[in-house]
């Protein structure tokens, strides 16, 4: 059994959670004065998601960059994979709002999209 | 020098300035927005982080995507925009305002004027931190600009000062880039961002919030080669033998922003803790013309209430060109305890709709809100990041404005 710390962002409140795991189980959260807060805990402990933003390199353009983001949350973990690839990425000028980058970004399901335009 | 009439000018093509010229135009006054810059979004467009929009759009957008919802509202208004374009005096004969572009001089005579100018970010100087004077030392939204909107890396190994939300989305940011973070330091012993991004932008990436310490000095000749950093006793001074040596090429700081209001500042009546124009609950300064919006006004936590309040200042100045506008008793909103950013200034019971926003200074738990003892708003958690927004109901706003004043605090509840 392993003891994960948590502070839940469900709410201002900011409870401090402490879940239980058995391998990959949640066993018990404690902590939280709300439901919410076990639920937070219960996807947080086993496989934190997050949306990534970043930059991709525009060509050809006169902006540098283009700021981007995938379009649903994606696993924390693959985070540093994901700027690597990132950083191999480049679009042709002109980028419009919503473009997608990448379809199936790292095989996650998500796509990189852009979120501004570029000249 | 050709003169412009035009029934509201709206100046600044931010969040706030673009909603309010977008509901004045929606009133069928004749607007005009002024921006200074070639892009219409303000600081959104650097801010790529997603979060922005869940109240007004009811979902979460990046700021270049918020900004881009706002301009197309603002298209459809019908308002003219014109960039490239700075407002350099506002005269209260007329009014008139004054207005410089690569073409020349310009001049317009609005009926009503909308100040959208935003806030500035405090800077190094204001600090009077010793030591050296490097390159290597920026301003939490100029390293913003450089890295999301430009492309530039501003160093390689950053430490932050400041941890308030532009500091924490930073340290993601950089750290992301490839910069290497090597902490957080805030001089108060709680965060100054909100808990959702004190994990997830230190905590997801293990970089060090250094709580009650600040920069005791700078080092480095041409460009920084690190900081002292010194841990602080409650009254915020340094405690002698906590110094010690953090290796940085980079000084980032994220100390707080102070709303601009030069050209408008000899005009109008500031509030000396929001550093803004006291204001009414149309968003209407003490003269009568000038209404404001946004974070010129104080500084907001969240994009959806600048344009909320754009809107109402907007709308509220096209009722005011055409003398629609209606004016009650203005009733003064004072500071009671545990009160520090409060908008507005001021209230009259013609001001349907009026909402009023306030900040506490540290954070409190089980607290109630009093506004003048007609309101009472129970708060488990107040936290200095969060601003709490209370709307009035038209009972409690003709109640309160038969008052003399209204004492606002945060008192603990029962």
């Amino acid at each position: 059994m392993s003891e994960k710390k948590l502070v839940c962002v469900s709410c201002p409140m900011g409870c401090e959670l402490t879940v239980v795991l058995e391998g990959k189980e949640v066993v018990s959260v404690s902590g939280n004065r709300c439901p919410r807060g076990e639920e937070y805990a219960r996807a947080e402990a086993v496989e934190p998601r997050r949306v990534l933003m970043t930059l991709v390199r525009v060509e050809g353009g006169m902006d540098r960059v283009v700021s981007v983001k995938t379009d649903r949350p994606i696993p924390l973990r693959l985070f540093p994979k994901a700027m690597e690839r990132v950083r191999e990425l480049s679009v042709k000028a002109p980028v419009t709002i919503g473009t997608v980058v990448e379809k199936d970004f790292l095989t996650t399901g998500a796509n990189l999209i852009a979120t501004r335009f570029a000249r | 020098m050709r003169v412009y009439a035009v029934d509201v000018l709206v100046i600044g093509a931010g969040a706030a300035g673009m909603a309010a010229a977008a509901a004045a135009a929606r009133e069928g006054a004749r607007t005009v927005l002024l921006e200074r810059g070639e892009r219409l979004g303000g600081v959104l467009e650097q801010c790529i982080h997603p979060g922005f929009g869940l109240h007004r759009y009811r979902e979460e957008l990046t700021g270049p995507e918020f900004a881009h919802r706002l301009r197309g509202e603002l298209e459809d208004s019908g308002a003219d925009v014109l960039t490239g374009i700075t407002a350099l005096e506002v005269f209260p004969d007329g009014p008139k305002v004054k207005a410089v572009s690569p073409r020349g001089l310009k001049a317009f005579s609005p009926k009503a004027v909308v100040w959208a100018a935003g806030a500035r970010e405090r800077p190094f100087g204001a600090l009077r931190i010793p030591g050296t004077r490097p390159a290597g030392i920026f301003t939490a939204g100029l390293a913003q600009r450089l890295l999301d909107l430009e492309g530039f890396l501003p160093g390689k190994r950053a430490v932050i000062l400041g941890s308030g939300d532009i500091g924490l989305i930073m340290a993601r940011r950089l750290h992301l880039e490839g910069v290497e973070v090597a902490a957080v330091l805030e001089i108060q012993p709680f965060p100054g961002g909100l808990t959702r991004n004190v994990v997830q932008c230190l905590h997801d990436f293990g970089i060090p919030l250094l709580l009650s310490h600040t920069v005791a000095e700078v080092h480095g000749r041409e460009r920084l080669t690190g900081i002292t950093a010194v841990r602080v006793d409650e009254h915020r001074r340094p405690i002698p033998g906590t110094e010690r040596h953090i290796e940085a090429d980079t000084l980032i700081l994220s100390v707080g922003l102070i709303p601009e209001v030069r050209p408008i500042e000899g005009l109008v009546a500031l509030d000396p803790v929001n550093r803004g124009p006291r204001v009414n609950g149309w968003l209407q300064t003490e003269a009568p013309w000038l209404f404001a919006a946004g974070n010129c006004v104080a500084v907001f936590d969240l994009v959806d209430t600048v344009a909320e309040l754009g809107e109402r200042a907007g709308a509220a100045a096209a009722r005011y060109a055409v003398g629609e506008l209606p004016a009650g008793k203005k009733v003064p909103l004072v500071r009671g305890e545990n009160v520090t950013a409060l908008v507005p200034s001021y209230l009259d019971g013609a001001a349907e709709g009026a909402r009023i926003y306030l900040r506490v200074p540290r954070p409190l738990e089980g607290v109630t809100v009093d506004l003048g003892g007609v309101v009472r708003r129970p708060v488990r958690v107040a936290r200095p990041a969060e601003m709490i927004g209370i709307t009035l109901d038209g009972d409690a706003l003709s109640e309160l404005s038969r008052r003399e004043e209204i004492v606002v605090e945060v008192k603990r509840s029962g």
